[in-house]
């Protein structure tokens, strides 16, 4: 009798390989959602919305219902659908480019509105898929190929962190979790758990932001993007639950 | 009883899995797939089925049984 | 049983969207549109709907598109310099065959503009909506009374052909007050549609996935989507013909233009000019067959629009293969006056008129 099992859910069963890098943290990222789904028995009742770029790789590495829209607008065509259908299950799933830059209106206007929606964000601090430019979380001094010399305040601007700006924002839920270690995944798992359990109940905007390596864009080995994850990212963006709004 | 399933060909090679396991059961082997990524082998017997490559593989490559 | 009301025309637009089943808007204020917001603000909730006042037009756009692939009916208007924010959307509503009604309510200039009347936004719901080989049906209504009928009528032409209509009408028409018979409140089945996004069953193994085109490939989706784009040119061309048969001169107009020209064409006749009209419903299929109606030995087509450039003139034009000469009379931004149509049209017969 089996007592332990370790395997990946049925929506992401039988399918080819993404289309992510090596070391991504995508691949992590989207099946510990999925897993929270699966356990939730939510399978056949949630809708993905996926931004364009890196994030809608994976579309296609699940099988049920998911839609990729256009760049920075994952988080309004999801708004639309649940008012439409608020009995599923709608996440969308975008990276730091689409959340801060293109879409950012969006990123304060959803949670000013507390929409019932929940919003996980893949923070790799750059743009992945055009082939690693800056983004608004690119930190102080990281190189890129738009900031080749690294981003400096004077030329770029500060980094934004989600954290400080929600810190007015009466939303359901705000969490930071990263996919660099087993316990960080575990707990990241959780959060993402509590925020679909918090919008399954009606409580209003759930956001988590999810810390990834891209080693490709980093020009790192893998090993070498989690140790960068973990001596530089992890300093700059604070780990752990900001915001667990109790019940109405 | 530890049954591990590797489909290697989905391995992309990040060896994220050498470096979570606590037993040091995953190694890298010097081969490669047919996509050129070095994939890994696992020592079964001494493996305690605590997860860690499962959770840590980007790729879907990794599924683990455990039976007393 | 129908209700008899006296509405603005952007009121009475929005009532006959919710009484069509449209349970879903969103948009943002801009003169001359936001009466339809602001009665909608009310008016959405007493039917059980949504409205979202959102932080600009093209999250509008964003967010009605994911509330057609849950199969709602949707509606989103603004006026010119909101429609420009609304390309980016109209794109993605065509590419995903999402069904949906648009609304573009016609104010002055280019830029931010100025808040009163114009038609100067033919090029860009007629000829622009955004990347990639988007096209639309173009409705333009030209009472209030119109307003009402042709909302209804978008609603089953973007779900006949899944893909936005936009009405495109003017401040006037927009602002006016008439009297309407409104159409008796309709319920509208979001599960009714095999396309839309909803629950699977247990036994469903695969869901919808859509980014764009489908995973059929554009060299299979590129040609299906061209059918649809001549089908729609092909059989949704709508157009009234004034007294065209025996015309000298054929006014060529839509909107509060249309109108104007309607009372051209009487003044005209009563003093022995032979004028008519081809007044269009569709900018998008324009309405090539109604040339077909006109006296072959028509002196000349006169388009009356209010803009600068007679934005309509290439589509008529084309419509006639340039065999006919064209003419305008161009208002800008005051409406066309009836004596000044009549007077062209004498100039056109006399030969001092100058082609274009």
């Amino acid at each position: 009798m089996a007592t332990k099992t370790f395997k990946i859910p049925e929506a992401l069963e039988g399918l080819g390989s993404h289309g992510c890098c090596q070391g991504c943290g995508h691949g992590i990222a989207a099946r510990i959602i999925y897993e929270v789904i699966e356990e939730m028995g939510l399978t056949k009742n949630c809708i993905a919305f996926h931004d364009l770029a890196c994030g809608s790789n994976m579309l296609y590495a699940q099988k049920y219902h998911g839609f990729s829209g256009a760049h920075g607008r994952a988080i309004p065509t999801a708004t639309g659908f649940k008012r439409t259908r608020p009995d599923m299950l709608v996440f969308s799933y975008a990276g730091d480019g689409a959340t801060y830059s293109i879409g950012m209106q969006h990123t304060v206007h959803t949670a000013m509105r507390d929409e019932n929606i929940t919003a996980i964000v893949i923070n790799n601090t750059n743009f992945g898929m055009t082939g690693g430019q800056m983004s608004p979380t690119s930190l102080i001094g990281q190189k890129t190929t738009s900031s080749p010399a690294g981003r400096t305040k004077e030329l770029n601007g500060n980094p934004v962190d989600v954290v400080k700006l929600y810190t007015d924002m009466d939303i359901a839920y705000l969490a930071r979790g990263a996919v660099d270690s087993v316990p960080n995944i575990n707990k990241t798992k959780n959060y993402i758990r509590k925020a679909f359990a918090k919008q399954m109940a009606g409580e209003g905007f759930s956001f988590v932001e999810i810390l990834a390596p891209c080693p490709t864009n980093w020009g790192m080995t893998p090993a070498q993007s989690l140790e960068r994850m973990q001596n530089e990212v992890f300093k700059k963006y604070e780990l752990g639950e900001f915001i667990e709004r109790s019940a109405k | 009883m530890v049954k591990i399933t590797y489909d290697a060909e989905r391995c992309k090679g990040c060896h994220y899995c050498v470096s979570a396991c606590p037993k040091k059961c995953v190694t890298p082997t010097g081969e490669f797939n047919a996509k050129g990524y070095e994939i890994v082998k696992f020592n079964e017997a001494d493996c305690i089925a605590c997860g860690s490559c499962y959770t840590m593989c980007p790729d879907y490559a990794i599924t683990i049984v455990k039976e007393d | 049983m129908a209700d008899r009301a006296i509405m603005k025309g952007n009121e009475a637009l929005a009532e006959a969207a919710l009484r069509a089943g449209c349970r879903f808007f969103s948009g943002y204020p801009i003169t001359p549109q936001t009466e339809v917001l602001e009665y909608l603000s009310w008016r959405m909730n007493e039917v059980g709907g949504d409205m979202i006042q959102t932080e600009d037009e093209l999250t509008g756009l964003h967010m009605l598109l994911g509330a057609s692939l849950g199969g709602a009916r949707v509606l989103s208007t603004s006026a010119g310099p909101g429609f420009a924010l609304f390309h980016e959307g109209l794109s993605y509503l065509c590419e995903c065959e999402a069904p949906s009604v648009l609304v573009d309510v016609q104010r002055l200039g280019g830029g931010c503009g100025g808040i009163s009347a114009s038609q100067g936004d033919y090029e860009e719901v007629v000829h622009g909506g955004g990347n990639g080989d988007s096209q639309y049906i173009v409705l333009t209504p030209a009472s209030v009374q119109e307003e009402v009928d042709l909302v209804q009528e978008a609603y089953e032409l973007a779900e006949k052909y899944r893909n936005p209509v936009v009405i495109m009408t003017d401040a006037i028409i927009g602002q006016m007050m008439e009297g309407v018979t409104l159409p008796d409140m309709k319920e509208h089945d979001i599960n009714k549609f095999d396309w839309a996004y909803k629950p699977l069953g247990a036994n469903d193994t695969h869901g919808i996935q859509k980014a764009g085109w489908p995973s059929t490939g554009y060299d299979v989706y590129g040609p299906y989507r061209l059918k649809k784009f001549k089908d729609m040119h092909d059989n949704e061309q709508r157009w009234e013909n004034v007294q065209v048969k025996d015309a000298d001169v054929v006014c060529v107009a839509y909107g509060i233009s249309s109108r104007v020209c309607k009372e051209a064409v009487k003044k005209a006749r009563a003093k022995g000019v032979k004028l008519g009209l081809i007044r269009l419903i569709t900018a998008w299929p324009f309405p090539e067959k109604a040339f077909a109606e006109i006296n072959p030995n028509v002196k000349g087509l006169l388009v009356v629009e209010m803009s600068l450039k007679g934005q309509m003139v290439p589509d008529v034009k084309l419509a006639t293969k340039c065999n006919l000469p064209v003419y305008t009379y161009l208002s800008c931004d005051v409406v066309p006056d009836s004596d000044m149509v009549v007077e062209t049209a004498e100039a056109i017969i006399a030969g001092t008129a100058e082609e274009v």
